[in-house]
């Protein structure tokens, strides 16, 4: 190979030709699969509080996408039902996630509802949980002599009170709840929503086989 | 949702247009239809009558590179990029080491916002990839370029205001992500307002690059410039198209952000790295490589295959069926260029073993081209459906991720610098045996943190695939492989610090040598 401009050229246009399947044509597909019926648009707190997520980089360790039952128990774990891509019609920037060091979020706010929980959780994780190694996020609140009105207090157990006052919650913590209290994606996804099933699709075959070995 | 036959279709299509792209290639090849590189060409990078004696500073191979004055031109440009690009590595490795630590002792750093886990982590990626494997390696472009086209680079002024820019942008932009100013992307964190000024950069990278190759004085393109041209435009393809705001949206947004991440590693990176073993790896044995019209299949089955593989991120996730079936076809292929580019690299030096005693640029170079094999046979694995679903979301997949970003393409780039900076420069590194202390520091450090990853990995994926056990079993399983991956990762940054120690060793010692260039004039 001696010459520039064809070696330029053809390289660049097999990358064209991967950003047409990859990113052109699904995103064609998704846009027109839409946002699925029941899903709300955030609130502003909701809003608030997911940019509180983004920027302690929450994503990092909690996914946002149950699977299917065919490929890993997330619902047996009350992480609810395998998602759909209209779930995220509302979401930028999209905090799908690739790690489980912690669960899965999507329907946090059906599992955990309560903000009291959520407070104490955020504020020292192993106040409620020995064994985890979510951090703590005590500058989402501060130390106070006395709550004054319209406070969040919240409830520590003795080992992580502070032996004077009282610890109360800052906006951005009570906007963070908000957040995960919304997760709540129990409307039933569309019959055409889009996902991944290869995993059915597997099960399925699986299936057929057996059968057809049960049958001779 | 069934495969629609539309879509199923799409899917077959660009597998066949793939396979008859690189089918048409080989035919080519066999008909002589196109030029085939050959052993003359592979030649390209030596002088006649050089002969097979290890390319060392005290008995340097006599390049035209001196005569004509190509090193003067690129050693000052080459050393502001690996200056910085070592910085950029202290920098992230320290954040990394915090991030580890942080996963088994929690409550160590969580008095500030800067230093929560979230935070630490996303400083490490993007301190390491854009500050010091982007610029290392481009330090390694701008050093071999000129040399393969046997002419000075030219524009190098503006390569120096570009590493300005660049290191302007990286600076600015993990300050950002420290302060909690994020896109919230994977791998795209910068926010875009400081992308512009990275773009800028990239854009007085090329130019040069592209005046030097259009003023080259050879008749062939050695295989290593195939890979840099291609991937110097690649990247600022994919760094702009993702990072124009608004643009990208919901599960799109998705899909875009793996065709972006997982081509930087694909379309920069690993060209990077590729191409920097496929000229060291020869030049310092004095051998030319083994097959070299193979490597032409190399370099394109590599550009069709591994540019449509980044979906396997999202494999069981909620996107369309035939676009995850595309990017695991796509990744079971990428067997073909690792296999082309491993027949190359690994025959060369196993003919030439002694060549690994007798030089520890070569030592680094060649462990790192033998990673690119591993890591790109475990990726291909890793995409299977029955694989991924133990591995994905588990502390696995970051142990793949640092075989390839780490022992690939960091432990090439550690021998580029090794070899390139005594050239460069006209000095010896004054501690020379620190130099295989940082070898072995890395490569027993990195075999501790890839392990404890890997097998921890997998039993978090078997535990959470389990139903009958709870969450927490997950987690608390984990811990011993987390302490290890800490251990190693100090091991890492120890090696990361002895580089740099003699670097600084070597900006405020005396001259011990003449350049090549001043030697050869003064010879003539």
């Amino acid at each position: 190979m001696n010459r520039y401009l064809p070696l330029v050229i053809v390289s660049l246009a097999i990358l064209s030709f991967a950003t047409l399947l990859l990113v052109i044509i699904p995103g064609m597909q998704i846009a027109k699969s839409g946002a699925s019926p029941g899903l709300k648009p955030y609130t502003v707190a909701e809003a608030r509080g997911r940019a509180v997520y983004v920027s302690m980089g929450c994503l990092y360790c909690h996914s946002q996408q149950p699977r299917d039952e065919a490929q890993a128990p997330d619902g047996e774990r009350g992480w609810g039902r395998a998602s759909v891509s209209g779930d995220y019609a509302y979401d930028t920037p999209h905090q799908l996630g690739t790690m489980r060091t912690g669960p899965d979020l999507m329907n946090i706010g059906d599992r955990l509802p309560s903000q009291g929980w959520q407070l104490t959780h955020l504020y020292q994780p192993r106040a409620i949980a020995s064994w985890s190694i979510m951090p703590a996020y005590p500058y989402l609140f501060a130390h106070k002599a006395k709550a004054d009105p319209g406070d969040v207090v919240v409830k520590l157990p003795p080992a992580y009170a502070p032996k004077t006052g009282v610890i109360v919650a800052k906006q951005d913590a009570l906007d963070l709840v908000s957040y995960l209290q919304g997760m709540k994606h129990d409307y039933a996804p569309p019959t055409d929503g889009l996902r991944d099933d290869g995993y059915e699709l597997m099960a399925a075959q699986q299936h057929n086989n057996d059968a057809a070995k049960a049958s001779k | 949702m069934q495969i629609t036959p539309t879509l199923g279709l799409l899917l077959a299509l660009s597998f066949i247009v793939s396979l008859l792209a690189l089918t048409a290639l080989i035919w080519a090849i066999a008909n002589k239809q196109v030029h085939t590189p050959d052993q003359d060409d592979a030649r390209s990078i030596f002088e006649p009558g050089e002969g097979a004696e290890i390319d060392s500073p005290a008995r340097p191979h006599h390049f035209d590179t001196a005569r004509s004055g190509i090193d003067k031109s690129s050693s000052g440009p080459v050393m502001w990029l690996i200056g910085m690009g070592v910085f950029w590595l202290i920098y992230g490795s320290i954040h990394g080491l915090a991030a580890s630590l942080e996963l088994h002792l929690p409550d160590l750093m969580s008095g500030s916002a800067h230093m929560t886990f979230g935070r630490m982590r996303t400083v490490h990626l993007n301190s390491v990839i854009y500050g010091w494997s982007s610029q290392a390696g481009l330090a390694a472009i701008f050093w071999i370029i000129p040399r393969i086209f046997h002419t000075p680079l030219r524009l190098g002024w503006l390569v120096n205001l570009g590493t300005l820019i660049w290191n302007i942008g990286v600076a600015a932009g993990v300050l950002a992500i420290a302060n909690g100013w994020t896109d919230g992307l994977e791998w795209l964190e910068i926010p875009w307002q400081i992308d512009i000024a990275l773009a800028i950069g990239a854009a007085c990278f090329v130019a040069p690059l592209i005046a030097t190759t259009r003023a080259r004085e050879v008749h062939h393109i050695y295989v290593s410039g195939w890979y840099f041209l291609a991937a110097v435009l690649w990247f600022p393809m994919l760094f702009i198209i993702a990072n124009i705001p608004g643009l990208h949206w919901g599960v799109e947004q998705a899909t875009m952000n793996w065709w972006f991440a997982h081509n930087v590693l694909g379309l920069w990176l690993t060209p990077l790295g590729v191409g920097t073993a496929y000229y060291f790896i020869p030049k310092i044995i004095g051998k030319p490589i083994y097959s070299y019209a193979v490597s032409l299949v190399g370099f394109w089955a590599l550009a069709l295959f591994y540019s449509q593989v980044g979906i396997h991120h999202l494999i069981g996730g909620p996107i369309p069926t035939w676009l995850v079936t595309l990017s695991v076809v796509h990744s079971i292929m990428m067997f073909v260029p690792v296999i082309a580019v491993a027949i190359n690299q690994h025959v060369t030096v196993a003919r030439n073993l002694w060549a690994l005693k007798a030089s520890m640029p070569l030592r680094f170079i060649s462990f790192g081209a033998v990673m690119y094999t591993l890591a790109s046979f475990q990726g291909s694995i890793e995409a299977l459906r029955s694989v991924n679903t133990i591995t994905h979301f588990t502390q696995y997949t970051i142990g793949h991720a640092h075989l390839g970003a780490y022992a690939f393409v960091s432990l090439v780039l550690f021998g580029a610098i090794y070899q390139i900076v005594p050239r460069a420069t006209g000095k010896y590194f004054p501690f020379p045996r620190l130099i295989a202390w940082h070898f072995w520091l890395v490569v027993v450090g990195f075999a501790v943190y890839f392990f404890s990853l890997t097998i921890g990995g997998v039993l978090q994926g078997l535990a959470m695939l389990d139903a009958s056990k709870p969450f927490a079993d997950s987690v608390t399983l984990l811990k011993p492989y987390l302490e290890g991956r800490s251990l190693g990762g100090g091991l890492m940054t120890l090696g990361h610090i002895l580089l740099a120690v003699n670097l600084i060793a070597l900006a405020f010692s005396k001259r011990t040598r003449d350049l090549e260039t001043e030697k050869m004039v003064a010879a003539q």
